[in-house]
């Protein structure tokens, strides 16, 4: 009995040793390690038959040289406020977009209710990356948007919209939707008619009592999709690098960039170790806001 | 029961001077296909404890939802203080309603739950706060409120929800099946709350339920209801000993019905044949609308009827039986009496001794009686 609580919790554990710390262990190592001209292209490496000599060589080999580096070019710094900015922006606008749906969803009847979910999370039936490459499609200066707008007679003139920072947010938006969608529609679906007529009952009228009670009562459906949007979108690689332009500036695209184009494995390493020590703040506040929802409900 | 000699009884109903706080005229809800509520009219009276019953589907809740202002009238109107109330938004209305589910507000604590309503009026902070205090006072919750109601009791989210309805001081206070999620004692103590509530407060209220007893106890007057139309409405004790249908009479308690034949014997008395070669029943009846000769059911509350050894003597109507089954509850025991001619008959006797000295046992022959005005004639057989 007691074996098996603890192999039940062990499990769990062993899982984000293997696949968290363990990984996240090397990438620190890395961070601080040297670029070398060498495979692995850094030092110092691990030589355990030199046994207690090697390993406090090894140790004394380490420093903080990269850290210092990302603050001494302000490439990083500029990347990491961008990213911060883009992410912000873009959590919101889909935050804009996304609750207007997930209340009209709640307000579906039930016979098309399943039908509504069921086209929200259907894009994820398709490879993200076919997704993010089918915009280039529509925002290119002969893309469909274009043309489309060139025909109503709106703009006389294509727009460029295709490499830049509105493409970007565009890609953000549409791509991290459906989990802005599906948190606060899963708050909104909880939501009893019966607390509206109440509050209509004692005074409110319908705009009143969606401010008073529909907002606060969905907050907590709010605070997880903006994180589910929000953290992804901080170290969003892809989708910068096939709408943006070159002036998009994000830190998932200056990782990618030192990591494959300058093969300097140690200052990507520290890009990243300060990426998560960036996100960590917001994924803590996110768990602690799943917490508080689960109490609240017990 | 209500005497009506005595000046002091609350009656308003029966004084054609006064004027009805609620008149309903001819009112029609239908649903698409489904009539809710047919062809209603209805009035109800200041300061009453109005209770409208009937099995789920009857229309009771659709009539409550109208006077909220949820639901509009498809035909007719509905007055209240003589003004037509169709126009007028629920946000407008002075008429509060208690939620079957309470509807309290899960983010605001009790003291803002009370508060709700009365923010939303003209009212100062200083005069909020004071009403809110009242309001804590009158459902005795004031060590509670600042808690939400997630840390409250059943029993006293109740409460939190009659407080919050009565904040504004209604004219109207609508209860929907307001104690149905309680337990049977605290349902029974919260009753007598109520209807002390009541008084206190003066408001009229309107309180939706299906369970007899709870509509019997708190209400001055009983709408019985089904299928959208009233079947009766009069006051509690009227509704028990005077039923105007077997609808009625097989509703509210518990109730015999013998099927059969009236004849008129002149001064309101009446011979009852309800089975071939068997002597009939004498009934007495101050009904208009009893048959000279024709069919009738003949209803009777199985505490009026006595259950004997032998024959009482100079019985009118008597019947002999087997005991076929014995309903131990406590105060009172219900016997299942099996007569020769096919028909089971209820009989409650109080249990005014032990247990172990009981009187009858099964598969006792017995006799059962009862006077000529202890059942109630009632035309035709349904």
């Amino acid at each position: 009995m007691n074996l098996r609580r603890t192999l039940l919790i062990a499990l769990p554990y062993a899982w984000l040793l293997a696949l968290f710390l363990v990984p996240f262990g090397i990438v620190l190592k890395i961070s601080l390690s040297d670029m070398a001209l060498a495979i692995p292209p850094y030092v110092p490496t691990l030589d355990i038959t030199a046994g207690w000599a090697g390993l406090k060589e090894f140790f004394s080999q380490l420093d903080f040289e990269n850290f210092v580096f990302l603050t001494e070019d302000d490439l990083y710094w500029r990347a990491y406020l961008s990213s911060l900015k883009i992410a912000t922006l873009s959590t919101l606008i889909t935050l804009l977009v996304g609750f207007p749906i997930a209340y009209g969803m709640s307000r579906a009847s039930d016979a098309w209710r399943p039908t509504l979910m069921m086209l929200v999370i259907l894009p994820f039936w398709t490879s993200f990356l076919i997704r993010v490459y089918s915009w280039m499609g529509i925002l290119s200066q002969q893309g469909l948007l274009n043309q489309f707008l060139l025909w109503t007679g709106l703009i006389s003139e294509p727009l460029t919209i295709l490499n830049t920072n509105v493409a970007v947010y565009i890609g953000i938006v549409y791509t991290y939707l459906p989990f802005m969608i599906l948190p606060i529609y899963a708050s909104l679906e909880k939501l009893d008619e019966s607390l509206l007529e109440a509050a209509e009952d004692l005074g409110c009228s319908r705009l009143q009592a969606f401010w008073l009670v529909t907002v606060p009562l969905s907050r907590a459906g709010v605070i997880a999709g903006c994180f589910l949007v929000f953290i992804p979108a901080i170290g969003e690689f892809v989708i910068p690098s096939v709408l943006g332009g070159s002036r998009t500036l994000m830190i998932g695209k200056v990782l990618w960039e030192e990591f494959f184009s300058n093969r300097d494995w140690p200052v990507a390493s520290a890009v990243a170790v300060v990426l998560l020590l960036i996100l960590v703040v917001p994924i803590i506040l996110f768990q602690r806001n799943q917490q508080r929802q689960r109490e609240q409900e017990q | 029961m209500v005497q009506h000699e005595s000046p002091t009884v609350f009656a308003p109903w029966e004084d054609p001077e006064q004027k009805p706080l609620i008149r309903f005229i001819d009112v029609t809800k239908r649903f698409g296909d489904f009539t809710a509520i047919e062809n209603l009219n209805l009035d109800i009276y200041e300061r009453e404890f109005f209770a409208l019953l009937g099995p789920s589907g009857c229309g009771k809740t659709t009539l409550m939802r109208m006077l909220a202002g949820f639901e509009a009238p498809t035909e007719g109107t509905i007055l209240l203080d003589g003004a037509d109330i169709a126009p007028v938004p629920p946000n407008r209305r002075a008429v509060n309603m208690m939620f079957q589910s309470y509807a309290l507000f899960p983010h605001l604590t009790v003291e803002q739950n009370i508060a709700f309503g009365l923010k939303r009026s003209k009212m100062t902070k200083g005069e909020i706060a004071d009403r809110v205090l009242e309001m804590l006072r009158l459902v005795r919750l004031e060590p509670f409120a600042r808690r939400k109601p997630h840390q409250i009791s059943g029993g006293q989210r109740q409460r939190v929800a009659l407080a919050r309805s009565l904040a504004k001081a209604p004219r109207l206070l609508l209860l929907d099946e307001p104690l149905g999620a309680l337990d049977k004692k605290l349902r029974q103590e919260t009753q007598f709350e109520l209807m002390d509530i009541q008084e206190k407060t003066g408001t009229t209220f309107v309180i939706v339920t299906h369970d007899q007893e709870e509509a019997m106890t708190v209400a001055s007057r009983v709408a019985v209801m089904d299928h959208g139309r009233l079947v009766q409405v009069a006051t509690p004790d009227g509704i028990y000993e005077n039923p105007n249908s077997l609808y009625v009479a097989d509703f509210i308690g518990e109730v015999n019905i013998f099927r059969g034949h009236a004849r008129a014997l002149g001064d309101n008395r009446y011979e009852f044949t309800w089975a071939e070669g068997k002597a009939p029943f004498t009934a007495v009846s101050e009904r208009d609308d009893i048959p000279a000769s024709g069919p009738c059911s003949l209803a009777i509350r199985p505490e009026k009827i006595a259950i004997t050894a032998e024959r009482p003597e100079g019985a009118l109507n008597a019947v002999e039986g087997t005991v076929l089954d014995i309903a131990y509850l406590g105060s009172t025991s219900t016997y299942h009496v099996q007569l020769a001619e096919g028909p089971v008959i209820k009989a409650q006797t109080a249990n005014n001794r032990r247990i172990s000295r009981r009187s009858f046992n099964w598969d006792d022959r017995v006799w059962l009686s009862f006077t000529e005005t202890a059942g109630i004639l009632l035309p035709g057989h349904e």
